[in-house]
């Protein structure tokens, strides 16, 4: 036999159906959305299973499963189907009846399927991840899977320190994953041509050799007496010493998603996103997005142009989002609204984009995503209150920037504006916290004289820092749960003691627990995998929902876990690193120089800022270089989009109405 | 403005969509097929769609009526073919009419039901629909969001079967409160305890329309507008 597909499970939905009659929000289980795939087994030699590890709500609209679920589709000869997080509910009878997790195309068994990717954007999903494995079948321990579970696959910004889930996953994916699921898939369907040559290990083997796939059981750790690692080193001949990260150049030439799934279940976004640019260099210091995604590669206005028409029509829906990590920073955002705002006017489709920086909103922008019927939230990232300590995070905004932002809004109708901050950052003292509060209060001042309205209201979102991986700040210590409530604490206090003004202004926290348990697992080696495992083992699961999150289990799961091997939970997140101390993730390569990262790190403690290398020299962060790429930006030079009429209407061809 | 009528199924998997997740999905449907569709006023205005006595989520049903209303004079048939080009898998148009009289609560009298309750002794389910037809009435509980409450099943039972798949089969009268096959279910259950085990029941509503003398269901989109000059509301149609 030279072929080894696996041959087509029975689908599932006879036998879920009288289950999914007992359980809430059940449409969330079964598929048949607009857009969605049902193609026939046969059809395809390489089945995907994409997965986010939450419920439809939250996973559904998630961009990259948009993306790779089209991209996958197309090639033909593979296929993807999409699988969530199963709600307790229904946990409990699929547990009953002997059920395991399916997909919600054709309600097959997940563990039938060739490769199942999970995208993880959150460390607080790392519970989940191992529930729907067991729920599958699949056994949790990569080292335990045999030839009749699929490849574990995992990508999304978790993948950048993949290592407290090391030994839960076969394969990680760092960066852009549209010609990532290509190249694996291709491998996987050679071997499986080929016959399944060497088994499980040998496609293992082959990903690996790539240095574009990261399969961690071939990667040893070894810890030194002070629980630091002391190596991590290939175990085979072939496997390279790092993993290097994918980086899409050109996104004209990938235009997805051209046609999303529209969600039957309610979801929480529900818009047409178009990503107008990937990257950001903006440094932020904190920020993994902005650092894991370099360089700034801009879409041009034309594609914008026709993805968004193409999107809308084949979905109906009637927001459009201009997504990226800043979005009023792509250089033609002012065309690009204003565009799409003249051709939208009337026709109740409105255009938002994602929390913005303050300095590069306007006034144009303003007017432009006010057009087209309903006006969505102005939200703005100052991220923290004072000059100082907006200079130690390297977000390069003066309060005047934010003044002129907020007045622009203002004086383009907006009555509201929410802000995000954070705290626990360093060198951050309570005198940060009073900043945010005068902020608020100047914010408020001045949207009541521009307007001459007291109905103004400025709401504060301010969560505690949580330091990542290739990141800056990779090197600090955390604030704990103790001191990040204590500055909330300040902040409440001063907004509340803020007479005139203290109820114009909502103050919207989250406490500092949760904080701390995703510090940990973003900063954990392979270690810390065993208190995710413990704390699944006693029922941890859904820890991104505050009615799930139990603090107390992964307090004690991780002194049970990590005592005997003379660490603890602090060791991960409140005690800072040294410069060459080795981090979990250094053999994971996104293409940072560490020197320039350590540089980074001492200029904001001593609060010395750095531009922006899209308008600026470059500042040597290495990515370009590393991975052959540079900055893809305008402006285009294009001016007009393509007209888009609308579909002709269908008169009665008889008589008229009566 | 036009105003059109329709009937549609709800079927297969969409059998688990709510009310709400429906009517999301058809005015997106209606966008996507480009149909002009009418819109109130107000600040918020709203395409106008009005929706009565649907399905409760899990329940299949053959039989589903709306009202909407339209800025051009358009084909019925053509709308009919444009929207189930639109619409997610196990929705589908059946008949689009003229019209929107009589009002839909009006002719909506009655709906036939199947209670599929797996795999089940038929005599089971014979012996517990003669006790339910024997009943004068039967007491059920049903959760609200106003909390637990209690009613009699009994009246709106006109008639019950066993059909030859071994599915009940029940006509209800729509009544206040409106009793649901779960309810009738409910009721079985308080006859027969333990009948069908822990499942739940899958329903599917056969049809629903006037309740005509002879004690069959009609077709609602056959009952004339006793209105024809599309004048004043009147009284309804007999």
């Amino acid at each position: 036999m030279t072929e080894q597909l696996r041959p087509a499970p029975a689908g599932l939905l006879d036998e879920l159906s009288p289950l999914l009659a007992r359980v809430s929000t059940p449409v969330q289980y079964v598929g048949g959305e607009i857009n969605a795939q049902t193609r026939a087994w046969e059809d395809a030699q390489v089945h995907w299973v994409l997965m986010y590890p939450d419920t439809y709500g939250v996973g559904q609209p998630n961009q990259g499963l948009a993306i790779l679920y089209e991209v996958i589709n197309e090639l033909g000869w593979a296929s993807a189907e999409r699988s969530f997080s199963v709600w307790p509910d229904l946990e409990e009878l699929m547990r009953a009846h002997g059920l395991p997790q399916f997909t919600l195309e054709s309600h097959r068994p997940v563990r039938a399927y060739d490769v199942l990717g999970i995208s993880l954007s959150t460390e607080l999903g790392y519970t989940n991840l191992l529930n729907a494995l067991d729920l599958a079948g699949i056994p949790i321990h990569s080292a335990e899977r045999t030839m009749d579970d699929p490849i574990v696959l995992i990508g999304g910004h978790c993948a950048f320190n993949p290592e407290p889930i090391a030994d839960f996953v076969d394969v990680v994916v760092l960066g852009d994953g549209e010609e990532a699921v290509i190249e694996l898939s291709r491998i996987v369907r050679e071997w499986r041509l080929a016959g399944c040559p060497g088994g499980r290990d040998q496609v293992l083997e082959t990903l690996a050799a790539t240095g574009m796939f990261y399969v961690p059981r071939f990667y040893a750790v070894e810890y030194g007496p002070d629980g630091a690692i002391a190596r991590i080193s290939p175990t085979r001949r072939g496997v390279p010493t790092t993993v290097g990260r994918w980086v899409l150049t050109d996104l004209d030439e990938w235009p997805y998603p051209k046609a999303p799934i529209v969600p039957l279940a309610e979801t929480i976004h529900e818009r047409y996103s178009a990503e107008i640019f990937r990257g950001c260099t903006r440094g932020c210091r904190f920020c993994q997005a902005g650092m894991i995604t370099r360089p700034v590669r801009e879409r041009s206005l034309a594609t914008i142009g026709a993805m968004v028409d193409a999107g809308l029509r084949a979905t109906g829906l009637e927001e459009v989002g201009l997504l990226s990590l800043s979005s009023a920073d792509h250089t033609e955002i002012n065309e690009i609204t204003h565009q799409l705002a003249d051709r939208y006017e009337g026709g109740n489709v409105s255009l938002s984009i994602p929390s913005t920086r303050v300095d590069a909103f306007n006034v144009d922008l303003a007017r432009e995503l006010s057009r087209g019927g309903r006006r969505s939230g102005l939200t703005i990232a100052p991220e923290a209150g004072s000059e100082r300590m907006r200079a130690v995070i390297n977000k390069n905004v003066s309060e005047d920037d934010l003044m002129s932002t907020v007045t622009a809004a203002f004086s383009q109708g907006w009555r509201s504006v929410k802000m995000y901050f954070m705290c626990g950052l360093p060198t951050e003292t309570d005198e940060d916290m009073l900043a945010i509060a005068r902020l608020a209060h100047r914010v408020v001042e001045t949207g009541r004289e521009i307007t001459g309205r007291r109905d103004i209201s400025c709401t504060i979102s301010i969560g505690g820092f949580v330091p990542k991986a290739h990141t800056p700040f990779q090197w600090a210590e955390q604030a704990d749960p103790e001191l990040i409530d204590h500055r909330i604490g300040v902040l409440r206090e001063a907004v509340r003691a803020d007479k005139g003004f203290s109820r114009a202004i909502t103050i919207r926290w989250s406490d500092g627990e949760p904080g701390q348990v995703e510090g940990l697992l973003a900063r954990g080696d392979r270690r810390v995998g065993r208190v995710i495992e413990a704390v699944w083992l006693d029922g941890g699961r859904f820890d991104g929902w505050r009615e799930h999150f139990d603090y107390q289990r992964w307090v004690d799961c991780a002194i049970i876990e990590l005592e005997p091997l003379g660490v603890d939970m602090a060791w991960y997140t409140t005690r800072p690193r040294a410069e060459h101390e080795v981090l979990p993730w250094d053999h994971l390569d996104s293409g940072l120089d560490r020197t320039w990262l350590w540089q980074e790190y001492l200029a904001g403690c001593a609060a010395q800022q750095i531009a922006d290398c899209r308008w600026d020299d470059c500042k040597d962060c290495g990515v370009c270089p590393r991975f052959g790429v540079d900055i893809e930006m305008g402006p285009s030079g294009t001016t007009l989009l393509p007209l888009a009429p609308l579909p002709p209407r269908r008169k009665k061809t008889g008589a008229s109405a009566a | 403005m036009q105003r059109l009528r329709l009937s549609y199924s709800k079927l297969g998997v969409a059998r688990f969509a709510s009310h709400r997740d429906f009517s999301r999905a058809f005015e997106r449907a209606l966008r996507r097929a480009g149909i002009p569709m009418a819109y109130s006023s107000g600040f918020s205005p709203h395409p106008r769609i009005s929706y009565a006595n649907s399905a409760p989520t899990s329940a299949a049903s053959y039989a589903e009526y709306a009202d909407i209303a339209v800025l051009e004079v358009l084909d019925p048939d053509q709308v009919r073919d444009d929207l189930n080009a639109a619409l997610p898998t196990g929705f589908r148009v059946l008949r689009v009419v003229e019209g929107h009289r009589p009002a839909l609560a009006d002719v909506l009298q009655a709906s036939d039901w199947v209670i599929d309750l797996g795999a089940v002794d038929r005599q089971d389910l014979e012996s517990a629909i003669r006790a339910l037809i024997a009943a004068e009435s039967v007491e059920v509980s049903r959760a609200t969001r106003k909390g637990e409450r209690v009613f009699d099943a009994r009246p709106a039972v006109r008639s019950a079967q066993v059909d030859e798949e071994g599915h009940v089969r029940v006509r209800v009268t729509h009544g206040t409160p409106l009793v649901r096959p779960d309810d009738v279910l409910a009721a079985l259950r308080r006859l027969r305890p333990g009948l069908g085990g822990e499942h739940p029941g899958l329903f599917t509503r056969l049809r629903q329309g006037p309740l005509r003398s002879d004690g069959s269901i009609g077709d609602p989109l056959d009952v004339p507008d006793a209105t024809a000059d599309g004048g004043t509301r009147t009284t309804r149609a007999e």
